[in-house]
């Protein structure tokens, strides 16, 4: 890319919209993440008394819901994020492409 | 490289009291184990041979000409965490601990939606072959790839000693075969997969691996569940009842019981993955950041799934395998040392066939892990030390891929000679360091090259060195080592993980040390930032799959 190709990209509407867009995807997501993990580790370290409560009357506990729920949570992240960046961030960043190579 | 294994050779001489194997007496060979580890082998050779046919250029034998799809990159990637270490070390973990096994499992897994936000793509779409690529992408290349390269080398062999530790002992303990043997055995086959095929062979290897383990512990998961009437509550009912702790293995016990210790250890298991040489190496292997992309999604599926049976597979060896006597020995340990308890299993399921072939698993995945590891040590020496510092990018291909297989063979001798060398002492902690250190040296500078417009050459340099030198001097002052090695009386830095103050110290430093550069040159490299945003943004101009 020559320095006019770069400034031509960055100035571009297109390109500015691509950031903003996956931005917000990734960061939003990389918050949610963290939070649900280190929340956890949180509640690990200050209240395991919380997550070794019964979940219904029986053995199994709370804890253990939870532990299955994050598993569950990050796949579903994972996918959210695929299915956003396949239908949304890839036909903007084609598109760029496209104008970008004329 | 022989200063830090001097530091290191220093304290683990002190160990002898430790052997992971509890019975030395010698074992009669496991014939069925044997007879479909032989199969395995001899099919992967196949592979191999027939991957050996495609490598031809440089990119073939880095990374399968990027020529592999976000499936089968997802399940190379699954097979790389899902390794012997974490099938018998978690399982062992829940067995003895209940719930805090589970703790250690969710603290990979939460680490893949941070590596496909923040990594993957802008990885795949800077980098060729090494994640050394990217971090030296508008920086000087001779310091970053030194550093990168000493980073990578670190985190390998460190790694690589470990695996033929745990692989040496599990080998003798499952076939019957001596540890010498068992070594050797492990250290050829290794250099035999990557000198001859390269990528193509080391992720296929890994993929035929995970298919295998995959299947092999839904079998073990589903003749649990089976047991216990398919009721989880029925399971844990069982579990609470017979294990020594009662209820209190359905709940966090003492592991992560510090809230500083908790953070760090979660910092140190999150970042540590995307600090890891040969993980990082598989982006590289997809055509594009799209199949990049997948790839995670992919792994984290299959890695959540994993983890979810090794709850089945630890909770149901406390009743098939803890109240069995069969399985303990005369003092009433269990035969073969805690971490045998997921192959116990595998025998109470499934009959000694089913052990035969969980045994192969075993001994299939610890080769598929080192083959990756040795690759990207490897790469490390070809690309980076020689083809982009010593010959400054002026080395032919075939140069690049005949010195990369004498580096594989170097590091395959190194690693038969390392495992001799370590067989009676405690390693353990080796794979925790691991993590730490590639949270502390790899991952700081790799993720500021990519988000931040400030880095230099100095800040990338000094905060990787910073974050190295911090966390093995941490890990050497913590209780792991100072207290439990070398028999002090206390620890000089009381917490068991030094990932959160090395990693801090290596963002901290790298920072420091770029915005205090005032050189021309760090003008220049900042400058040249945007054009590297552009690319990691789009993908415009980044290097796409080669064509067979």
């Amino acid at each position: 890319m020559s320095p006019q190709d770069i400034e031509l990209i960055h100035q571009h509407p297109d390109f500015i919209q691509l950031v903003r867009r996956k931005q917000k995807l990734y960061w939003s997501l990389s918050l949610i993440m963290l939070v649900i993990y280190f929340g956890f580790v949180l509640l690990v370290a200050f209240s395991p008394s919380t997550l070794g409560q019964s979940l219904s009357g029986g053995v199994t506990t709370v804890g253990m819901l939870v532990g299955v729920v994050i598993v569950g949570l990050a796949f579903a992240l994972t996918g959210f994020y695929v299915y956003r960046a396949n239908n949304v961030i890839d036909p903007l960043n084609e598109k760029l492409k496209q104008e970008c190579a004329r | 490289m022989s200063r830090l294994l001097a530091l290191f050779l220093l304290p683990l001489a002190a160990v002898t009291d430790f052997a992971m194997a509890a019975d030395g007496a010698t074992r009669p060979l496991n014939w069925n184990a044997i007879g479909m580890f032989l199969v395995f082998v001899l099919f992967t050779l196949g592979v191999t041979r027939w991957a050996a046919l495609r490598t031809r250029s440089a990119s073939d034998f880095y990374t399968a000409g990027g020529g592999m799809t976000g499936f089968q990159n997802g399940l190379a990637i699954a097979g790389d965490m899902i390794s012997a270490a974490s099938f018998l070390g978690i399982s062992a973990m829940m067995f003895l601990n209940g719930y805090d096994g589970l703790l250690y499992a969710l603290g990979v897994l939460a680490g893949w939606p941070i590596i496909l936000f923040l990594i993957a793509e802008r990885l795949r779409n800077l980098g060729k072959y090494t994640f050394a690529d990217v971090v030296s992408y508008r920086l000087e290349q001779t310091p970053v790839r030194l550093t990168s390269a000493f980073g990578t080398l670190t985190v390998a062999l460190m790694y690589l000693v470990a695996q033929m530790v745990g692989a040496g002992k599990l080998i003798e303990l499952l076939f019957g075969i001596d540890y010498l043997y068992a070594v050797m055995l492990v250290g050829v086959l290794m250099v035999f997969y990557v000198t001859f095929g390269g990528m193509l062979a080391t992720t296929w290897v890994q993929i035929i691996k995970a298919v295998m383990l995959l299947f092999g512990t839904s079998f073990m998961a589903f003749m649990v569940l089976k047991h216990f009437g398919f009721s989880t509550e029925a399971m844990f009912a069982g579990a609470t009842a017979v294990h020594a702790k009662g209820s209190a293995i359905m709940a966090p016990g003492g592991l992560l019981s510090n809230p500083i210790d908790a953070i760090s250890l979660g910092l140190g298991m999150m970042f540590g993955t995307a600090g890891l040489p040969h993980i990082l190496m598989r982006f590289f292997t997809v055509s594009d950041a799209k199949e990049a992309r997948k790839s995670v999604f992919y792994a984290t599926g299959f890695i959540g799934y994993f983890y979810l049976l090794l709850i089945i597979v630890g909770f149901g060896a406390i009743v098939m395998v803890g109240t069995d006597p069969s399985y303990r020995d005369a003092t009433g340990a269990i035969i073969g040392g805690g971490n045998m308890v997921a192959v116990h299993l595998a025998q109470a399921v499934g009959g000694n066939l089913f052990l035969g072939f969980i045994s192969a698993v075993a001994f299939a995945t610890i080769l598929a892990v080192v083959a990756g590891l040795a690759l990207s040590g490897a790469s490390a020496v070809s690309h980076d030390l020689y083809a982009c510092v010593m010959r400054k990018g002026q080395a032919s291909e075939q140069q690049e891929m005949r010195v990369s297989r004498i580096a594989t063979l170097c590091i395959g001798v190194l690693a038969i000679i390392l495992g001799l060398l370590f067989e009676s002492q405690n390693i353990a902690f080796l794979s925790g360091l691991v993590l730490a250190i590639a949270a502390s040296v790899n991952f700081p500078v790799l993720f500021l090259s990519m988000y931040w417009k400030g880095l230099t050459t100095r800040g990338a340099v000094l905060g990787s060195l910073s974050g190295l030198v911090s966390a093995i001097v941490l890990l050497v002052l913590s209780p792991a080592v100072w207290v439990n090695v070398m028999h002090h009386d206390k620890a000089l830095f009381p917490y068991s993980n030094p990932a959160l103050f090395s990693m801090s110290l290596a963002f901290f430093s790298a920072w420091l040390f770029s915005v205090t550069d005032t050189s021309p040159r760090a003008a220049h490299e900042r400058g040249r930032y945007l054009a590297q945003f552009i690319r990691s943004m789009t993908g415009i101009g980044a290097s796409g799959a080669s064509k067979h």
